[in-house]
């Protein structure tokens, strides 16, 4: 993880398990939703292509 | 049912040759004296004809390359950036790889193998991106309609992106799915599709996606006859037995006389055989050199251009194969 360091500082998006809010969580941030104070997070889907056969 | 063994008694198993003796021999100058090609319906997409003297081995041949050898293009290759609906991606490319596509086939080529390049000459790419989103103006309303923005993705909303020179050589309306409407998935606020979609020729033998028609089918002519007179309320039953048309009454001394009107419409239901005093009136035989086919399109070529394509696929097999021989020797 050489990227690791430099985006520590940046703060990545979350989504909350409960009510679905897009939350932006730094590290050593509490976890928890700014919207509803849920404690379960799910990370996003990847923005990399995935190709599928249309059969 | 007393009646153990109805094809022996009824004939309903026996083909009834039509006047003449059906010749197992093919000879070309026979085939072009007895053979006739009626067409009974034509519309865009959907036809009727019928090819009369002609051999079972022919009229299947051509069902058989209709369905499997007649090519169109269709989505192949799903290429997904994003996908936050509730359809997991790989049922959603397949169900875009079912729409059908309204593009000339002849207008492009097979792609070489699976793995080479994309070029203009052999695949079409389409565009699909939307993202769902409340409907802030509408909050009395619970129609979903109102309340969502964008919550229904249809195939209208696939979008052509011409690759190279395609711009110019195709117009923007022949390129596009054939139906409008096709429900392709359905979203909630938030949820977002992002993907790309790499169609390409190809043929039913493949996948079914390939194939120009729904059905293609054909049955042979159905021939009824009448044994004896059948009167009054009996020729009422006998009727209702076939499909509507196929038996008329007609009026003659006062009486009821069932007759034989139309027998090519027949669904050859068997039902007469539930009337004891009725079965014995009639014989229910089939036609052996008439074939009725019907052949409905899914929309990329139309019914009497698949045809023509299959017999001239034929002819090109048939041609293949006499080469291959005189190799051989």
């Amino acid at each position: 993880m050489s990227e690791g360091g430099k985006e520590s500082k940046t703060p990545m998006v979350y989504i909350c398990g409960e009510c679905h809010n897009e939350n932006e969580i730094r590290p050593r941030d509490p976890i928890r939703c700014r919207e509803c104070g849920y404690r379960i997070m799910y990370k996003k889907r990847t923005k990399r292509l995935i190709v599928f056969d249309a059969r | 049912m007393s009646n153990k063994e109805p094809g022996l008694i009824s004939l309903e198993y026996k083909n009834v040759r039509a006047g003449k003796e059906l010749d197992t021999t093919w000879t070309y100058k026979k085939f072009q004296e007895n053979f006739r090609v009626v067409i009974v319906r034509c519309e865009n997409y959907e036809m009727e004809f019928d090819l009369i003297g002609i051999h079972p081995f022919l009229a299947n041949a051509f069902r058989r390359i209709m369905i499997s050898d007649v090519p169109t293009m269709a989505i192949e290759k799903v290429h997904i950036y994003n996908n936050t609906s509730v359809m997991q991606d790989e049922i959603l490319a397949h169900r875009l790889g079912l729409v059908p596509l309204k593009a000339d086939p002849g207008l492009f080529e097979f792609k070489e193998s699976e793995t080479s390049e994309a070029t203009a000459q052999d695949t079409l790419q389409f565009e699909l991106k939307m993202k769902c989103s409340k409907n802030k103006e509408n909050k009395d309303s619970s129609r979903h309609d109102d309340i969502y923005k964008n919550h229904h993705v249809l195939s209208k909303h696939i979008k052509w992106m011409p690759i190279g020179n395609q711009a110019e050589l195709h117009k923007e309306e022949n390129i596009r799915p054939i139906h409008d409407d096709i429900s392709l998935l359905k979203m909630r606020p938030g949820h977002e599709i992002d993907l790309q979609m790499f169609a390409v020729k190809g043929t039913g033998r493949d996948h079914a996606k390939f194939s120009p028609v729904a059905t293609a089918f054909y049955r042979l002519l159905p021939d009824i006859k009448l044994t004896r007179t059948v009167e009054g309320e009996q020729a009422e039953r006998l009727q209702k037995c076939f499909s509507p048309g196929v038996i008329a009454l007609r009026k003659s001394e006062g009486k009821c006389v069932a007759v034989v009107n139309d027998s090519r419409y027949d669904m050859c239901s068997r039902n007469v055989f539930k009337h004891d005093d009725l079965k014995d009136s009639v014989v229910m035989g089939r036609i052996e050199d008439h074939f009725i086919f019907t052949i409905e399109s899914v929309g990329n070529l139309k019914s009497h251009q698949i045809f023509k394509e299959a017999i001239n696929i034929l002819k090109k097999k048939c041609k293949t194969l006499l080469d291959e021989i005189d190799i051989s020797n």
